[in-house]
């Protein structure tokens, strides 16, 4: 059963069309990459589905549940959460915080309970805390929990941008380009934790990528946008010797016929 | 130094100063250093009790019996009480939150206005039927009314300013809070609410509802002595829960989602923090206690009218956040002390004895440039007037030299 189906998704800022009429399913379980040229509309893609931007057409259904029109903490709410391709941390506020804010919506203490103090709301408090310092561990980022987030070295801070996304609890994780300026064997890390996560944190993860190796090491379907528009899709091996994407990337077809002898 | 050492250093600090204000009870730097007690007891590494014995001591017991001797010294306790609570409230919204405000004293001022009107004869002028003023045990229902008054109002501005950020919503908050003071100045015709510029008075004290208390123990003390007591007593309480409530919130899902705005809104929304129901939170909860603290000004002064509640008002609440360190109780706290006393204290004790210089018409002697008789000191030379801009220098030699506040907020202590 489809987790996520997109129908005929469009989004266009003035005469520049960001998406054209994507549509796109994502299994239960799977691994998915979004990739395509800068520009192609990836990262549009993800801001659409967090409800950042609203569709101009299409449908967007999450779990038999249509997500057009939603705010984003109701989105995150029904399970969805993110990381973002420049890094957005509260920068000003600590590890263990940063990881307690994706925690808002789950975490259900009126202001009364609060102002109280009651028992439960201390609990609550108490189980929390346990978990984000367990989202901090599976990171990577045990001793580092009271530190101020801007004060973290980039890899750790894109780390804790998943920490934070998984203590959401959602079913669908969507990571945008998390291996960004990472060494091979920091990305290689990275890609056995994604693993990891499947089935036990998360249902599915959509990620967009640049880096071929990790695209091509674990993803179970690979979707291919250029200029908006979705121009395939399929298993790794299949994506990689279509010539609508090697032209996308390389446009090396046109570019050699047109080019002076 | 160890900790025991450094209790005792401060036991001796507390008891030494505490005798010195007494036995000077006119001299302003007995006074000042007493109240430094209070920041060394901050600041010091003694252990807990001793820290918490001390501090009750000096706030329940000492601070209370000097100011029996010496009246002023109360009075400048309950100044510094309700800016304190002013400056925690301000902080939620621009500390916390990280929404500028410029109009924060409106709701201080519809606070003070709501016990006016009905605590005082003012009301019989709108409501028939000669009810008003209303007995002096009204002023605790009114208390916790102007909590929710002042979160309605707090949530009226919200609503439409939400969208605007920075510089846009500084300049509506200011306009917002001109609105309320023409408001209070002009609403005297064609229904007479507010008295316009002439101001309201007399308005009620809060009860002495332990008067006959004290009289069964065998204290007869006339009630305007009392009052001063009892209006510190209450600031101080007020002041406490107010400090209790900001660090509860502080510590909970909702401070976190309220700092979480202020560093990234959009990020904050993305990880399922609702926006606009938190700052809307945010702006109530700063307003219900500037609303309260009104009514408490209200009382004291006896007499309010709209000049208490100008635009200088609303800055000089914003400096003591920002010279305190915005987002942080403790610099509130201490932003708002030192500015008061500041304003109240020292340049009002450097004025006294500079007039003291001047009647004395004492020769100054500078060698090799003649002397000087202090007699002829311009009289426009009286540092109390210079309030403004003494405090405009310390603003900006701080954003030079210590643009996060002198207690910004620490990180997260490991436990």
């Amino acid at each position: 059963m489809a987790l996520l189906e997109l129908h005929g998704v469009s989004k266009h800022f003035g005469g520049l069309q960001a998406l054209a009429s994507v549509s796109l399913d994502l299994d239960e379980g799977s691994i998915a990459s979004l990739i395509g040229p800068n520009g192609a509309g990836k990262t549009t893609l993800f801001n659409t589905l967090t409800g950042l931007y609203r569709p101009d057409k299409g449908e967007i259904i999450f779990q038999e549940r249509s997500l057009v029109g939603m705010k984003p903490d109701k989105i995150t709410a029904a399970g969805i959460s993110r990381t973002f391709q420049n890094i957005r941390l509260f920068s000003q506020m600590t590890v263990m915080e940063n990881v307690l804010v994706g925690m808002h919506s789950r975490l259900a203490t009126g202001l009364p309970a609060i102002l109280l103090s009651t028992n439960r709301f201390r609990l609550q408090e108490k189980a929390a805390r346990a978990r984000a310092m367990e989202l901090v561990d599976l990171t990577g980022l045990r001793g580092r929990e009271n530190e101020w987030a801007q004060h973290l070295s980039y890899g750790d801070q894109r780390r804790l941008e998943i920490a934070r996304a998984l203590a959401a609890e959602p079913q669908l994780l969507l990571l945008d380009e998390p291996t960004a300026g990472m060494n091979t064997s920091e990305a290689r890390l990275l890609m056995t934790l994604f693993k990891e996560l499947i089935g036990k944190y998360v249902k599915a993860i959509l990620l967009i990528e640049h880096n071929m190796r990790v695209v091509m090491g674990i993803s179970d379907r690979v979707h291919v946008l250029d200029y908006g528009e979705k121009i395939a899709e399929g298993h790794p091996d299949e994506v990689r010797r279509n010539p609508r994407v090697i032209e996308a990337y390389l446009g090396q077809a046109s570019w050699a016929q047109h080019a002076p002898s | 130094m160890s900790a025991t050492q450094a209790a005792f250093g401060l036991c001796g600090y507390v008891a030494a100063t505490c005798l010195l204000a007494f036995l000077f009870p006119q001299s302003v730097l007995a006074f000042l250093s007493f109240q430094a007690s209070l920041l060394l007891l901050y600041y010091v590494d003694a252990p807990r009790k001793v820290k918490l014995f001390l501090g009750a001591s000096v706030l329940f017991v000492l601070l209370p019996a000097l100011g029996w001797l010496n009246g002023y010294y109360l009075e400048i306790a309950i100044q510094i009480g309700i800016f304190v609570a002013l400056a925690l409230g301000l902080n939620i919204v621009v500390g916390f939150v990280g929404l500028l405000n410029l109009g924060f004293v409106a709701f201080y001022a519809i606070g003070a206005y709501l016990w006016a009107i009905f605590g005082s004869p003012q009301a019989n002028a709108f409501i028939p039927g000669g009810w008003f003023p209303l007995s002096p045990n009204w002023f605790f229902v009114f208390l916790l009314l102007s909590i929710a008054v002042g979160a309605l109002t707090g949530i009226l501005l919200g609503l439409p300013v939400l969208r605007l950020r920075g510089d846009y919503l500084a300049i509506v908050t200011l306009g917002f809070a001109e609105v309320v003071r023409a408001l209070m100045n002009n609403l005297d015709k064609p229904i007479n609410l507010t008295n316009g510029p002439r101001g309201i008075s007399p308005i009620a004290k809060p009860p002495l509802f332990f008067e006959p208390l004290l009289q069964f123990i065998g204290i007869d003390v006339p009630s305007a002595m009392l009052y001063p007591l009892y209006f510190y007593f209450l600031i101080l309480i007020m002041v406490g829960i107010i400090i209790l409530v900001t660090r509860r919130l502080e510590n909970s899902r909702v401070g976190r989602a309220w700092k979480a705005i202020r560093e990234d809104e959009v990020a904050a929304s993305a990880m399922g923090v609702p926006v606009v129901r938190m700052k809307l939170l945010g702006f109530a909860v700063g307003a219900s206690f500037a609303s309260a603290v009104g009514v408490l000004f209200a009382s004291k002064q006896v007499f309010i009218n709209p000049e208490s509640f100008t635009f200088m008002e609303s800055i000089g609440v914003l400096a003591m956040v920002i010279l305190g360190g915005m987002g942080s109780v403790p610099g509130a706290i201490l932003g708002a002390t030192g500015v008061t006393i500041l304003n109240l204290q020292l340049l009002k004790g450097l004025s006294l004895w500079l007039n003291g210089l001047r009647q004395s018409g004492a020769e100054l002697v500078i060698p090799f440039l003649g002397s000087y008789s202090l007699s002829q000191l311009p009289a426009q030379f009286e540092p109390a007037k210079y309030e403004r801009m003494v405090f405009g220098l310390i603003l900006i030699l701080m954003m030079i030299f210590r643009p996060q506040g002198v207690l910004p907020p620490a990180q997260e202590r490991k436990k």
